[in-house]
């Protein structure tokens, strides 16, 4: 069963805030979901390999040569924030 | 269709066909596109007319999923968090339709990030489907499918996760196409879950699928999953399908599936029987898994792939700066909508200490259950002939307030992607007034199979052919 602890730890982790008047909608979803997967567990699956991909891949190498880039002024185009031809984050420490 | 469009076109003027096709647009009540590419559609329409160049799909106008990277026009992914993005660059998929010729019109309407089945978690609003306007025209491609239908597009790029081209083409009507995994490039396209999806094409006929894939298909370096392949998907596409062996897989039947969409299904394998295909049932018995396999994986994908999203290079930036944890948390609050956080909360969870081997793990293995399932099936049959969808579409506001509902809808068109074959919706008949899709599956790499066989099946039935009103 997942709680409102579990729903905040969660927040946190994926850096989604969610407000207190979210939250008990969040517990009942998310205990719904999580119980209907649980129907998985009805499967033995101790002897099988996942799964991760289903193209057979290998690596790919390449020469590493120097080839024209986006523009600084074309990349921070976007930026809602920039200043001095950076963009301009939140305080990190 | 293209073929004589771009006859029309190359005869006659580019600019009055993709005029006449904006103005349809503007009138509409659909909702299907989130944004014209106007100016630069009339624009290239004009200098086509000027001096016509060459390419398959040359002056052909064509609508673009919004969850596809166009350079210079908008591209939200129906979310809050990207409006007003405006990408640097183009997708690859864009680069080669471009290269053969084609006019990009403009965005079209999805569920948020692709997650959903009904377009109606869009920032933007539902799109309407054109058969019933209080119903929805699926999803995620919902604003594709709708648009071809309603003669708004003469062709479509939508992209598929878990059912997102298949279904809305069933709900409209009309052709839609998700390519095996790693045929098309998947640089540019905006990713929900990477190891699920595909773009491919919604089209009003199958020859019409079979070359707009033509152009978008092969291999990319830029993707690391893409594949090399020959193409030729318009090659042998009126063999017929004499000889083929159809597979009927009884877990697609039965439980849950409306009668009247059984019955059309039905009525196709006959067609086909009739022109000299046999059929016989098949088993895929981890069916049942697979929406939960399939979840946990594409939530996981998801909660890793939507962590750029942070309002910093690109996209929404709200509230004043405090420390960068609670500023990020604050913007994508806002940002996203409620769908997009559930999957990336419980995508979150799914991945998180603890939990990892009891969901994620386990899902990946029941993957490889239902990979094999088709293995298996493969050996004896061409192709499977399935429903796309257990129900024709259902009312806007009928599933959304209950989850398990909405994701039980895709039931028949998950298993495909977690197996990475390819499969195709197209029109099959009509159920109290709605379009009905039969589910063409394939072997990997074996698109040409199963353009084939639904060649075959749309030219002895008349349902391709039927539009809906225009609305207005």
């Amino acid at each position: 069963m997942i709680t409102g602890e579990d729903v905040d730890h969660i927040s946190w982790l994926a850096s989604i805030r969610v407000a207190e008047n979210e939250k008990d909608e969040f517990v009942d979803q998310f205990n719904t979901v999580l119980d209907y997967f649980h129907q998985l567990d009805e499967l033995d699956t101790e002897d099988v390999e996942p799964t991760y991909r289903v193209v057979e891949l290998v690596n790919v190498f390449r020469e590493d040569e120097a080839k024209e880039s986006l523009p600084q002024e074309e990349s921070l185009r976007n930026a809602p924030k920039r200043e001095n031809g950076y963009f301009k984050s939140p305080r990190i420490v | 269709m293209l073929r004589e469009l771009k006859e029309e076109i190359a005869s006659g003027s580019a600019e009055e066909v993709i005029s006449a096709l904006l103005e349809r647009v503007k009138r509409s009540k659909l909702n299907a596109y989130n944004a014209l590419a106007e100016e630069s559609a009339l624009a290239r329409a004009r200098k086509f007319d000027g001096s016509p160049w060459a390419g398959r799909m040359a002056g052909i106008p064509i609508a673009i999923k919004d969850s596809i990277s166009t350079r210079g026009i908008e591209t939200t992914c129906s979310s809050r968090i990207l409006q007003g993005y405006i990408p640097p660059y183009d997708a690859h998929v864009i680069e080669r339709l471009k290269a053969e010729g084609a006019i990009i019109i403009g965005k079209t309407n999805m569920d948020e990030f692709c997650m959903g089945t009904s377009t109606e978690t869009s920032c933007f609003g539902p799109t309407r489907n054109p058969w019933d306007t209080e119903r929805v025209p699926g999803g995620s491609s919902g604003g594709s499918a709708a648009a071809v239908a309603a003669g708004e597009a003469s062709c479509a790029l939508g992209s598929d996760t878990g059912g997102s081209i298949r279904c809305p083409a069933s709900f409209c009507g009309i052709v839609g196409m998700k390519p095996t995994y790693g045929l098309v490039s998947r640089y540019g396209l905006i990713s929900y879950a990477n190891s699920l999806e595909q773009i491919g094409p919604l089209a009003s006929t199958v020859e019409d699928a079979a070359l707009v894939l033509e152009v978008i298909a092969g291999h990319d370096p830029r993707d690391s999953t893409s594949a090399k392949t020959e193409g030729g998907y318009l090659d042998g596409l009126e063999d017929g399908v004499r000889g083929m062996v159809c597979g009927v897989p009884k877990e697609y039947f039965g439980e849950g599936v409306d009668d009247s969409v059984e019955r059309s299904v039905w009525d196709a394998i006959s067609v086909l029987e009739d022109l000299g295909a046999s059929w016989r049932e098949v088993s895929l018995p981890h069916t049942k898994y697979a929406l939960a396999a399939y979840y946990i994986i594409a939530m996981s994908e998801a909660s890793s792939n939507l962590a750029r999203f942070d309002g910093l290079r690109y996209g929404l930036r709200v509230g004043t700066d405090k420390d960068w944890h609670t500023t990020f948390s604050e913007i994508r609050a806002a940002g996203f909508g409620p769908e997009v956080k559930r999957r990336i909360l419980l995508g979150t969870y799914a991945l998180s200490a603890g939990y990892y081997g009891r969901y994620y793990l386990k899902a990946l293995k029941v993957r490889t259950l239902i990979k094999e399932d088709f293995q298996r099936a493969f050996q004896d049959v061409d192709v499977l002939v399935t429903p796309t969808m257990p129900f024709p579409a259902f009312r806007i506001g009928e599933r959304i307030q209950d989850l398990l509902s909405l994701y039980m809808a895709d039931v028949f068109t998950v298993p495909i992607n977690l197996a990475g074959v390819p499969a195709i919706s197209l029109p099959c008949g009509f159920a109290g007034g709605l379009p009905v899709g039969l589910q063409i599956v394939g072997d990997h790499f074996a698109e040409k199979t199963v353009f084939r066989a639904s060649r075959a099946y749309e030219d002895a039935t008349p349902h391709h052919a039927a539009r809906p009103q225009e609305v207005i």
